[in-house]
């Protein structure tokens, strides 16, 4: 029974031995000259610290809004592609449907210059 | 899947197709020709109509025909109610155009928006599996909630969406949560399935129960019953009117074909338990809508009461759990939805300039500056109250007959109390437009089209007044 977990384990060893060996090869061999600005956790190009209650650049939310759109995409064509030669025809007609729907709203966003950053 | 699926669900197949293609027809549109939209619009929901219609053979003589391994349904109960929803949304479309227009609103997202919805609806009418039916409530409410946000810079309709899309949200959950109860309790998302299992094992079973009770609140969530109304009267405030129209009709009639899909035809065994919860909500709705409408001096939100109050008359049909009470309420709402349209379309009709009609006020003296519509606002009116001869009064007729059938005296007599108070404030309206002094007196007309649709549907009630036969006959043989 126990057994059946030996890949699970052997796959936390292995990313727990690269991680560790990664950062303590880098710490070793790498030249370290810090600054407030290297040393600062990384934010996305904001200040890390400040008040929340700031004003967003509005293309950040459309990278967010297309990221989740393709991301959905991806997390419902996966399982279909795995189990593809056992679904059959159907599922890859309702595949090839799901597919034309998004294309025809990505040309309609497109199209009405939704996608333009400026 | 195969052809005869495809054919069940062509109506909704032909609507997405088109839907779909509008949307790219729109970007080769230039502004000017804006109109093309509309009309095409027009187009998709007569040959929708076409589609639907040709698939009932004889109207009484029904069976139901299951399609997509038994989770979508063809029956002339989904057939009816989808042909008045095309109806409803083609009423829609001709009294928005003159809207938009003057609201500086007239894209076609707007009509996108609403065949998505329609689609929604659709779907929804037609689902017999718990997936189905939450997929097509999506839908539905995820296109309703943008239509209502359309004005992006309307401080109130912002708020109104932002309040709709909460409490839509809430209520999807609560019906995620049930169903997930239910399917729990029984093994199944089919409604035929559930039905089965509960007949099996009987009603006795506490996760059933609780899955039933979260339905419940899901479904008075969607229709606006009180204590789940507080988003009717701002969402229909601040929605703009059309919008208003559209979220008083369409999405009605789905709501009563998804109660009767998840009560009657998946939980119909438990009829003795949630007959009680609706009797609750019903009555609550009725007194609420109707007291709580006499304080109102905005017409949008006096409307949005009276609707808490219509809709509690729908469940009052339903709780009966007979055939007749089913049909009594399929009547009542899709006369309500028709009576509602017409009374928005006067708003609509109204409002002009980028400023809505919506006080009370504002239709003082309405005789003066257009009498006929004045006429045909004071008919509907009429009907909505319930006064006889009109619509109105045969859809509460039958529901109180339904209801009287099955031993509720009581609770008929309640109802008919509570229409009688309710019927001040349609008259009140009535008493503003004939019996006080406009304030301004200049005189109102709208596009030639507005005006034949409206009068058609003010008409339309009253002669499915006198000749009420066929439509109740065609109510009652569904069920």
């Amino acid at each position: 029974m126990l057994s059946e977990y030996w890949p699970v384990i052997i796959f936390l060893a292995i990313s727990v031995g690269l991680g560790t060996a990664l950062l303590v090869i880098g710490g070793l061999l790498g030249p370290s000259k810090p600054s407030v600005e290297k040393s600062s956790p990384y934010e996305c190009g904001f200040e890390p610290f400040a008040d929340a209650r700031m004003k967003f650049d509005v293309r950040f939310y459309l990278v967010a809004i297309l990221f989740i759109v393709f991301d959905l995409e991806i997390a419902f064509f996966i399982p279909w592609a795995v189990v593809m030669e056992d679904v059959g025809l159907t599922a890859f007609a309702a595949v090839v449907i799901f597919t034309l729907e998004l294309a025809i709203g990505l040309a309609y966003l497109w199209k009405k210059g939704a996608l333009e950053w400026e | 899947m195969n052809w005869q699926d495809l054919q069940v669900a062509a109506p909704e197949i032909i609507v997405l197709l088109m839907a779909c293609g509008l949307l790219i027809l729109d970007l080769f549109v230039s502004e000017q020709r804006r109109g093309l939209i509309h009309l095409v619009s027009l187009l998709i929901l007569a040959l929708a109509a076409i589609i639907t219609l040709r698939g009932i053979p004889a109207i009484d003589a029904v069976t139901p025909v299951m399609a997509f391994g038994d989770t979508y349904v063809r029956d002339s109960m989904g057939d009816l109610l989808k042909v008045f929803a095309y109806l409803l949304m083609a009423m829609m479309l001709i009294y928005s155009r003159h809207y938009l227009r003057q609201f500086d609103m007239y894209r076609s997202e707007y009509y996108a928006l609403a065949l998505f919805a329609l689609l929604g609806a659709m779907v929804l009418i037609s689902a017999a599996s718990m997936i189905t039916i939450y997929l097509g409530l999506e839908l539905m409410s995820l296109s309703l909630y943008a239509m209502v946000a359309l004005k992006r810079d309307d401080k109130v309709a912002t708020e109104a969406a932002m309040k709709y899309f909460i409490l839509g949200s809430m209520a999807s959950g609560m019906l995620l949560y049930g169903m997930s109860m239910i399917y729990g309790a029984t093994g199944s998302l089919q409604i035929h399935e559930i039905s089965q299992a509960i007949a099996n094992q009987g009603s006795d079973n506490m996760i059933l129960l609780l899955g039933l009770v979260f339905t419940v609140v899901a479904l008075a969530f969607k229709f606006g019953l009180v204590p789940f109304h507080m988003w009717v009267p701002d969402v229909y405030q601040g929605a703009p009117a059309p919008v208003t129209l559209f979220i008083s009709s369409v999405p009605k009639l789905a709501a009563f074909a998804m109660t009767i899909r998840l009560l009657q035809d998946s939980l119909g065994g438990l009829h003795g338990d949630w007959q009680g919860m609706l009797l609750m909500v019903g009555v609550l709705s009725i007194a609420l809508g109707n007291l709580a409408a006499l304080a109102q001096s905005n017409i949008k939100r006096m409307l949005a009461y009276s609707t808490i109050a219509h809709m509690g008359f729908v469940m009052l049909g339903l709780l009966s759990g007979t055939p007749e009470g089913y049909g009594a309420s399929m009547f009542y709402v899709i006369t309500y939805a028709l009576m509602s349209a017409g009374a928005f379309g006067v708003v609509i009709f109204m409002s002009s300039k980028g400023i809505e009609a919506d006080n009370l006020d504002d239709y003082k003296g309405l005789n003066q500056r257009n009498p006929w519509f004045a006429a045909m606002f004071a008919l509907l009116l009429l009907s909505l109250a319930g006064v006889p001869v009109l619509v109105g009064f045969f859809a509460k007729w039958l529901v109180l007959q339904a209801v009287v059938n099955v031993g509720m005296t009581w609770l008929a007599l309640v109802a008919v109390i509570f229409s009688v108070i309710g019927a001040f404030y349609y008259l009140r309206v009535i008493k503003l437009m004939y019996f006080d002094k406009a304030d301004i007196e200049t005189p109102i007309s709208a596009p030639s089209d507005f005006r034949a649709v409206l009068t058609g549907n003010a008409l339309l009630v009253l002669v499915l007044g006198i000749f009420s036969g066929p439509l109740i006959a065609a109510c009652m043989a569904a069920f």
